[in-house]
């Protein structure tokens, strides 16, 4: 091992340098100038704005000339503000909502890809097309088919609850977001189960068919266990995901019809031209502290399991 | 699943991952067409929006009102484009998307492989371990949180512009790429290396001329994430740019929402223009994109 030339040519001089053990010694200043530039600019550019955002979220700041104090009393305003509660709760209802149905539609596509069919490449390939292009541009595209195509369709066959866009009815346009945040989310989980599934040794599948187990017991009792630990990985980021969901709200309703889809993320944004930029941020912290405890759980539950996205 | 593999083990098997798994022997067992055909129809809610796109691209503005998206273009009309053209001032927006893109995936293979590769070595010293840990907190914060202090920094520093949009997406993109080099950089044994400082190369050129050669696979990876994430981004861009005529191609696209309300047709074929770059790609580079997620989704 001590005189392999893998080494690039060297300049002489530095050849006549002793060789230094490096895994225990001090390490070279050069090291520092590895890792500071990423510091910096991530203090500069992340940590700093974080931490002036929280300060002012305990003033009544409106984004421009003095402020004062308030201590916590944004924070009990943002208690009792319906506007707030109903985003909190479009926010919650539709990430868990579309997380079950990213998740259940995921791995039902990654077990069919699993088993032995034509073309599996080639379906796969189609599969994973929504995460390469852009949400904003997806959202506009089934906003023409929920507003134009799906009413002109439900009409002619005699069904009227569809025969208006559901993207102007305050109780089902979250449907409509929660379709197109699946369509966009499916891919990611299906290569993480597709990964998850390759790991499972195919033998225990002939031993078990062996001992009679049909396809159900054999994904209750065999499959379901050993990707236990992607499923729960896969759910959390995906709440995390879906908690900050914008673009395709965007794309979809904008918010509406009223507030009836505003999430968490359009009324922090909403700060900036409403003149509430203190309270906002306000709800921006509140909203960290979630994001927060929810990034705990799953560094808690990814701990010695292989996966993060 | 596989941690226990040995560092060298993992090393060297990493490169030749293909993303592809071997087929498993179902043997006794016919092709499944049923199933085939399910997954087949299926698909179809993948390909069903994007044959919408191409049709109603194509189409004259009296029928592309008539709802009926899934209808062959009659006449077939591709005049629509030059219109999308012109009204996105694609060759800018492109562009600036291009740039920014290309920015974000280069601050920040730069900054997260540099950045692993001293922490993973001097793992034992302090710094490096809490500049990790530090480093991560962003998996913490989402853009929605610091965005209204980050409209007022930009601004002030005179970054509310594309430049600007490149280093917060960078910024984004940190901590997951530390986390995915940092685990791919602790699979390389040490050895080559040292036998490349016994023969008196510096760091730096250890840096360069082994462990980055050596990244080549993650490299891959982290920039095919930070290339999405960047490419395909509307929310940071729409707030950070001031000067709407510097904005990227998905926020251009919204200009299709209010002013031409009724020209599908000429909104159609700028959504068209602006997704064909990275799916076209894609279809040309799947194994390769496919494998390059999959390896950032596990970690292995």
């Amino acid at each position: 091992m001590t005189t392999t030339t893998t080494a690039p040519a060297a300049p002489a001089a530095r050849v006549a340098a002793p060789p230094r053990r490096r895994r225990h010694g001090r390490p070279e200043p050069i090291a520092y100038l590895f890792v500071v530039p990423a510091l910096l600019v991530f203090t500069a550019f992340v940590v700093i704005p974080a931490l002036v955002g929280i300060f002012y979220s305990f003033t009544d700041y409106v984004g421009f000339g003095d402020w004062s104090f308030l201590g916590l009393r944004n924070y009990a305003a943002l208690l009792g503000d319906p506007g707030i509660r109903e985003a909190y709760g479009f926010t919650l209802g539709f990430a868990v909502v579309t997380v079950v149905v990213a998740q259940v539609t995921a791995l039902v596509l990654a077990i069919g890809l699993s088993k032995r069919i034509r073309f599996a490449a080639g379906l796969r390939a189609i599969f994973v097309i929504p995460m390469v292009v852009s949400g904003i541009v997806v959202a506009y595209v089934f906003n023409y088919l929920f507003s134009n195509t799906l009413p002109a369709f439900a009409s002619a066959v005699g069904f009227d609850p569809l025969a208006q866009s559901i993207l102007g009815n305050p109780d089902l346009a979250w449907l409509a977001i929660v379709v197109v945040s699946a369509w966009q989310t499916i891919p990611g989980a299906l290569l993480v189960y597709t990964a998850g599934l390759t790991s499972i040794p195919g033998d225990l599948y002939e031993a078990s068919s062996l001992d009679g187990a049909g396809p159900w017991r054999q994904f209750r009792s065999i499959t379901l266990p050993l990707i236990a630990g992607f499923v729960l990985i896969n759910t959390i980021l995906g709440i995390k995901g879906y908690l900050g969901v914008y673009d395709v709200i965007v794309g979809l309703t904008g918010g509406g019809p009223g507030n009836a889809t505003s999430s968490v993320a359009m009324t922090i944004f909403g700060g900036f031209t409403g003149g509430d930029y203190a309270y906002q941020m306000a709800n921006a912290t509140v909203f960290f502290v979630i994001t927060v405890l929810i990034s705990v759980l799953q560094l808690v539950v990814s701990r010695g399991r292989n996966i993060r996205l | 699943m596989t941690a226990t593999a040995t560092p060298v083990a993992r090393a060297s098997r990493a490169p030749r991952s293909s993303g592809y798994p071997p087929r498993r022997p179902d043997r006794g067992r016919r092709t499944g067409w049923p199933l085939t055909l399910a997954l087949a129809l299926c698909s179809l809610t993948v390909l069903a929006p994007l044959y919408v796109t191409v049709v109603m691209a194509f189409k004259t503005s009296e029928q592309s009102v008539d709802g009926n998206a899934f209808a062959f273009p009659a006449p077939f009309n591709p005049a629509s484009f030059a219109e999308a053209w012109q009204l996105t001032r694609f060759p800018v927006s492109f562009s600036i998307s291009v740039g920014v893109a290309v920015l974000t995936v280069a601050l920040t293979l730069l900054l997260s492989s540099l950045a692993s590769y001293a922490i993973v070595r001097y793992w034992s010293h302090r710094f490096f371990r809490w500049s990790f840990v530090y480093l991560l907190a962003s998996m913490f914060l989402p853009f929605p949180v610091i965005a209204l202090t980050e409209i007022k920094l930009t601004a002030l520093t005179g970054l509310d512009n594309p430049l600007g949009v490149a280093i917060l997406h960078a910024m984004f993109q940190l901590a997951f790429s530390v986390l995915l080099f940092s685990a791919y950089l602790r699979s390389i044994p040490v050895e080559l290396e040292e036998s490349a400082r016994i023969d008196g190369a510096t760091t730096w050129q250890v840096f360069w001329r082994i462990v980055l050669p050596l990244l080549g696979p993650m490299i891959a990876t982290v920039g095919i994430f930070a290339f999405l994430a960047s490419w395909n981004d509307f929310m940071l861009p729409s707030m950070i740019v001031s000067d709407p005529t510097l904005q990227v191609l998905p926020v251009v696209q919204n200009i299709f929402q209010s002013q031409f309300g009724t020209n599908y047709n000429v909104a159609f074929a700028s959504y068209l223009m602006a997704m064909a770059p990275t799916i076209v790609v894609y279809l040309f580079a799947q194994r390769w994109v496919i494998s390059g997620i999959t390896q950032g989704a596990v970690k292995s």
